[in-house]
């Protein structure tokens, strides 16, 4: 017998079929189709762990999803430890290892518990009030330590070695639940042909048939019926079955998120199988089927282990075979109590006395109880349950106070009622509604094609959830396109039913007392905190749930919602639907990280762009930066080279001799059409009607508030032809800001914009010898600087292939840009610098391109400006068409603030120490001795160490920075204060004749 | 994830594919360099921010890469209605009655029992 408290003949789990596992190191047994904690309670074990704030023990309080206090961690190897694992739905297999959270040294002794007797300084709203003071104190001693003593299980500290799947899937019918009501609504629409998906969260469906054994459907008992549906959906064609899958997010337009656990409850899982996976699922109408779940009774100490909800101990036996005790008492306000307790007994296990709240309860299940000899107190509450790491005894008293009487239990079951799983219908955005006669919030209006059904819908018999059922489902299925109506029927011969229960603190836990009688478990919020809060001012219950952080835990509140919000309700004096509910939120139950982020890590979390020439550039030894999604060369170092020593170099050569630089990542727009000169009016600062074709004008962009938004080199190739460049971050960006004015605010302009960024390569050659080198590649250009000046662009072909020549230039020096159709870019590129070699070229990489352009002052747009700032601020008022009439921006160049004196200025920085390289982004002020904070006046955008002016150069920023030109400026730095002079933003060849040279 | 219909297309794709593109039916003026102060803060600043219907651009940037207009409720994300670049506002008041119950959520619990209205009260027409 796989544990000596499975009882032979009871449950439905094969007794030969054994799994053996550890818990905290210890070896045990259990059966195939246990759970963690029914193969647990099989083996006696109740204390599972501790709790998050005081450390109490704590055992198993359910036996499925909505367990707040049986969480462990699950190990599968060093790399896979799951912590937080409820360990009511981890499924056993041979070899599971499993550890208790929270606890040191031990689970039994654990030194935290002595928070348990400083509990008052924890009550609720204690992270605001009590270690407040002293101030510093915070940060060197109440955090770490709190943070040492509180919390829940470790995180994995190495990378997932797993892999998650996910699919989208569209169906007509989607199904929440698969209990009866869930199985009954998808048997109905299915037959009717239609797409249905329907799932379940525990490995088999049934749901409460699981328990229940007392139903009768179609001839079979409730669990066989389900079981044989499951089968009969499974079989069909148009049916997805998805077991151990919870539907975990209710989004919008009836798009359901779907986590499928697929290999968690695998001894040894398949290399290939994914661990989970996640379905995304539009459905045209969806039935929710969620069920109920039981609330406990508030009385002091009912987290000790051994204190479970009925439903749950029913389980353990119905299913798993495994009794919770041998001397069980019961505490309860509703019929289900009797029923699990009834189970027990005939299954051999004493009864102690059921202890019922309710006055005078009738009923056949009473008469049952009474029947089988079990001693049923009514009028009476449990008012203590006793014990430390187990339940010894419950202390019984009658409600109104009066003398007490201690029996003698090793596990007490108790039920204050049934909530409804309203969950997934709230967050579809459905207006749940407080039905008075049953205390219970149930769907009231919907705003989704939705429909709840069953027990989540109020149901409280099986007869009226399976007659629910058919009709939604078979309503569902036509109201999404069902051509064929099957009229499904099922009879139930047989069921359970019960309803009514209490809401709230029971007897011994009212006002004024001070017990730990525990509203939420996982959280440690007891009745006196929630009247606490209330005492302290908290109206509105989801400030009381902040401030005690009620229903916050993983858990999400499921058993602790209604009971929080009763005592709530009390305290404040009001009815419950006048303090109303809060709001429930995805996840219903916890999702892994793994599952969301699925596929997208890695590689795979970001496209990755090379250019043409990439794989020469590496074969070059270059190293590479990320420039969006781009790789872009970096730097080419030669053996023995630093990063340093590489850019000096290539920025030398590129000036003494040419420069080979990849510039295809550039964005590439063509604008054609007869208004294409027009457009690029409206669009750009530049006057662009009277450039010649075959010319070229550095283009600026500016957004409606006036500030630079891109710029580059527009080419005129035709009357109606304009090929533009953009910055290479501002590709994207900038066609979409063209293709929305041209579609919205221009639409009568006969313009096209097409991408062509990734069209064609572009091959920057740079420097004294760039013409010599291209030249003798070249078709049908005369490259002569008569012929084609700085700022020119000629039509032609190079190595044989075509190619638009632009003569331009980023460095200052004579330069090219040779743009081929991409396929050819490389071959190109190994021409040009077979080429380049004879006479004496480089190829240099972003940092020198950075370098050279910020010795000239040309500007990076997005580095030097940042968003605020204009043409002028930047010193390139005269790319500005001062005749124009309109552009984007024109308006916004005139407002107040942008004409203003005192605006921030672009200008060159020079520092006193030649050697001194000023960090970019460093803060500018006029006196370094003033007292902090000192009044900053601008900020360093560009610095570098130039090789070719042998000094450090910098630009940035300034308040009124033209008229301080000769001023110096002060950087104060950690290390001390760098003193700069302002200057112009040339700082080589100032004339610009090299451009010619 | 939004299901959009793109009006153009005349398909409903899912939201990947569009990209917001801000308040609809802002003009530009004609003569914008002449604008006052005023006037240019109306046109750039200023939005509704609506919490009932806003009408609003959208862009089916990896569909047909076309702009279009759509009213859609800021408080349960239903699209109203999906329509062309350059066509008429629609009728805010018969689209509201048309679009059924709205949701629950930022209600103040005093209401939350109350059965829906008719017509849903609406702020922010703009």
């Amino acid at each position: 017998m796989a544990g000596s408290y499975r009882i032979s003949g009871q449950g439905r789990l094969t007794p030969a079929k054994t799994a053996r596992f550890t818990f905290d190191g210890k070896a045990m047994t259990g059966l195939s189709g246990d759970t963690v904690a029914s193969a647990l309670l099989a083996n006696g074990v109740h204390l599972v762990g501790r709790s998050f704030k005081y450390h109490r023990p704590r055992g198993i309080l359910s036996a499925g999803a909505e367990e707040p206090n049986a969480l462990v961690t699950v190990e599968r190897d060093a790399a896979r430890k799951t912590p937080n694992v409820r360990a009511t739905v981890q499924e056993l297999y041979d070899g599971l290892t499993v550890n208790s959270q929270n606890r040191w040294p031990s689970l039994s002794f654990d030194v935290g518990a002595v928070n348990d007797l400083a509990s008052p300084m924890f009550s609720a709203g204690f992270y605001y009030k009590t270690f407040m003071w002293p101030k510093a104190a915070w940060h060197k001693f109440y955090e770490p330590n709190i943070r040492a003593a509180a919390g829940l299980g470790v995180a994995p500290d190495q990378p997932d070695p797993d892999h998650y799947s996910a699919r989208y899937a569209h169906c007509e019918v989607l199904v929440l639940g698969g209990g009866a009501a869930g199985l009954a609504a998808a048997l109905a629409a299915a037959e009717t042909g239609v797409r249905v998906i329907i799932c379940d969260e525990q490995a088999d469906f049934g749901g409460a048939l699981r328990y229940e054994k007392g139903a009768v459907i179609d001839g079979q008992d409730g669990w066989s019926w389900a079981q044989a549906t499951v089968a009969k959906l499974a079989a069909m064609d148009n049916v997805t079955v998805l077991s151990r899958t919870t539907a975990f997010g209710y989004y919008a337009q009836n798009f359901v998120g779907l986590v499928e656990r697929v290999t968690d409850h695998l001894a040894r899982p398949g290399r290939d199988e994914p661990r989970e996976r996640l379905w995304q699922v539009r459905a045209r109408r969806v039935v929710i089927a969620t069920g109920a779940i039981e609330r406990h009774m508030v009385f002091a100490n009912n987290d000790r282990p051994g204190v479970m909800l009925a439903s749950a101990a029913r389980t353990f036996l119905n299913h798993y075979g495994v009794v919770v005790g041998k001397q069980v008492g019961v505490y309860t306000a509703n019929d289900s109590a009797y029923a699990a307790a009834i189970d027990l007994k005939k299954a051999g296990v004493g009864i102690a006395a059921i202890v019922d709240l309710r006055d005078n309860p009738t009923g056949p299940l009473v008469d049952e109880a009474r029947a089988l000899a079990i001693e049923v107190n009514h009028g009476r509450a449990v008012t203590s349950a006793n014990g430390s790491q187990r339940i010894k005894s419950m202390t019984v008293q009658a409600k109104g106070g009066g003398a007490e009487r201690t029996i003698a239990v090793d596990a007490l079951l108790m039920s204050a009622g049934w909530t409804p799983s309203v969950h997934m219908f709230s967050q579809s955005r459905g207006k749940v509604a407080f039905d008075d006669a049953t205390k219970r919030f149930l769907p009231g209006t919907y705003a989704q094609d939705c429909v709840s059904v069953g027990a989540c819908n109020g149901s409280d018999s099986l007869e009226d959830s399976v007659a629910q059922a058919l009709e939604a489902g078979a309503n569902a299925a036509r109201d999404a396109g069902a051509k064929v109506s099957k009229g499904t029927a099922l009879k139930v011969e047989a069921s359970e039913g019960w309803t009514g229960g209490m809401l709230g603190s029971g007897p011994g836990a009212g006002a004024g007392t001070t017990v730990k009688a525990f509203v939420d478990f996982q959280n440690e919020v007891t009745a006196k905190d929630i009247r606490q809060a209330v005492h302290e001012g908290m109206r509105s219950i989801e400030h009381v749930k902040r401030f005690t952080t009620n229903g916050m835990a993983t858990d999400q509140g499921k058993t602790s919602n209604m009971h929080g919000l009763a005592i709530a309700a009390e305290a404040l004096g009001k009815d419950i639907p006048q303090v109303g509910l809060t709001t429930f939120r995805a996840p219903y139950t916890p999702v892994t990280f793994g599952a969301i982020v699925n596929h997208a890590r890695h590689g795979l979390f970001d496209p990755t762009r090379k250019t043409p020439t990439h794989s020469w550039a590496e074969s070059h030894g270059a190293v590479f930066e990320d420039v969006g999604q781009w790789k872009r060369a970096w730097y080419f170092p030669r053996s023995g080279e630093d990063m340093h020593a590489a850019v000096d170099r290539e920025c030398v050569t590129v000036r003494k001799a040419a420069g080979l630089f990849d510039a295809s990542t550039l964005g590439k727009i063509e604008v054609v059409g007869p208004d294409a000169a027009k457009f690029m009016e409206l669009l750009y600062t530049n006057p662009w009607e009277k450039l010649e074709v075959g010319r070229c004008r550095y283009g600026i962009m500016l957004r409606e508030d006036g500030f630079i938004y891109d710029d580059g080199v527009v080419g005129r190739l035709a009357a109606d032809r304009f090929h533009v460049t953009t910055t290479t971050g501002g590709a994207a960006r900038v066609m979409n800001h063209m293709e929305d004015y041209l579609q919205t605010e221009f639409p009568n302009l006969d313009v096209w914009l097409t991408s062509v960024s990734e069209q064609w390569a572009v091959i920057a050659v740079q420097g004294p010898n760039s013409r010599d080198i291209i030249a003798p590649l070249v078709e049908g250009i005369d490259m002569s600087d008569e012929a084609m000046p700085h700022m020119s662009v000629r039509e032609g072909r190079i190595c044989g292939v075509p190619t638009r020549l632009f003569r331009m230039s980023f460095t200052g020096d004579r330069g090219f840009e040779v743009n081929v159709p991409a396929d050819y870019g490389r071959a190109v590129w190994e021409a040009l610098w077979a080429e380049g070699q004879k006479h004496g070229a480089c190829a240099y990489g972003t940092e020198a391109m950075h370098v050279l352009r910020a010795e000239k002052g040309y500007i990076i747009v997005g580095q030097d400006t940042d968003g605020t700032v204009t043409p002028n601020d930047a010193g390139l008022d005269w790319a500005v068409g001062k005749k124009k009439t309109d552009f984007v921006g024109i308006r916004g160049l005139t407002r107040p603030d942008l004409v203003a004196k005192g605006r921030k200025q672009l200008v060159g920085l020079r520092t006193k120490d030649p050697r001194t390289v000023l960090e970019e982004g460093a803060q500018i002020v006029e006196n370094p001795k003033q007292a902090i904070p000192m009044k900053m006046i601008g900020h360093v955008t560009s610095s570098y160490w130039s090789a070719n002016c042998d000094r450090s150069i910098a630009m940035g920023l300034v308040l009124g920075g033209r008229d301080r030109i000769g001023e110096t400026l002060y950087v104060p730095m950690p290390d001390g204060v760098i003193e700069v002079e302002v200057t112009g933003t040339v700082f080589f060849d100032e004339k610009g004749d090299r451009l010619n040279g | 994830m939004l299901l959009i219909h793109c009006p153009y297309c005349d398909e409903e794709r899912p939201e990947l594919e569009f990209r917001n593109a801000g308040e609809a039916h802002i003009a530009r003026s004609n003569n914008i360099a002449a604008e006052s102060d005023e006037d240019f803060e109306k046109f750039f600043f200023i939005r509704s921010n609506p919490k009932g219907v806003i009408f609003e651009r959208w862009r089916h940037i990896h569909g047909c890469a076309r702009f279009f207009n759509a009213a859609r409720d800021t408080i349960t994300d239903r699209f109203l209605l999906t329509y062309k670049a350059g066509e008429p506002k629609p009728d805010l008041t018969k689209l509201a009655a048309d679009a059924g119950p709205a949701a629950w959520a930022n209600r103040p619990p005093d209401q939350l029992n109350e059965k829906p209205k008719a017509k849903r009260p609406t702020k922010g027409e703009a």
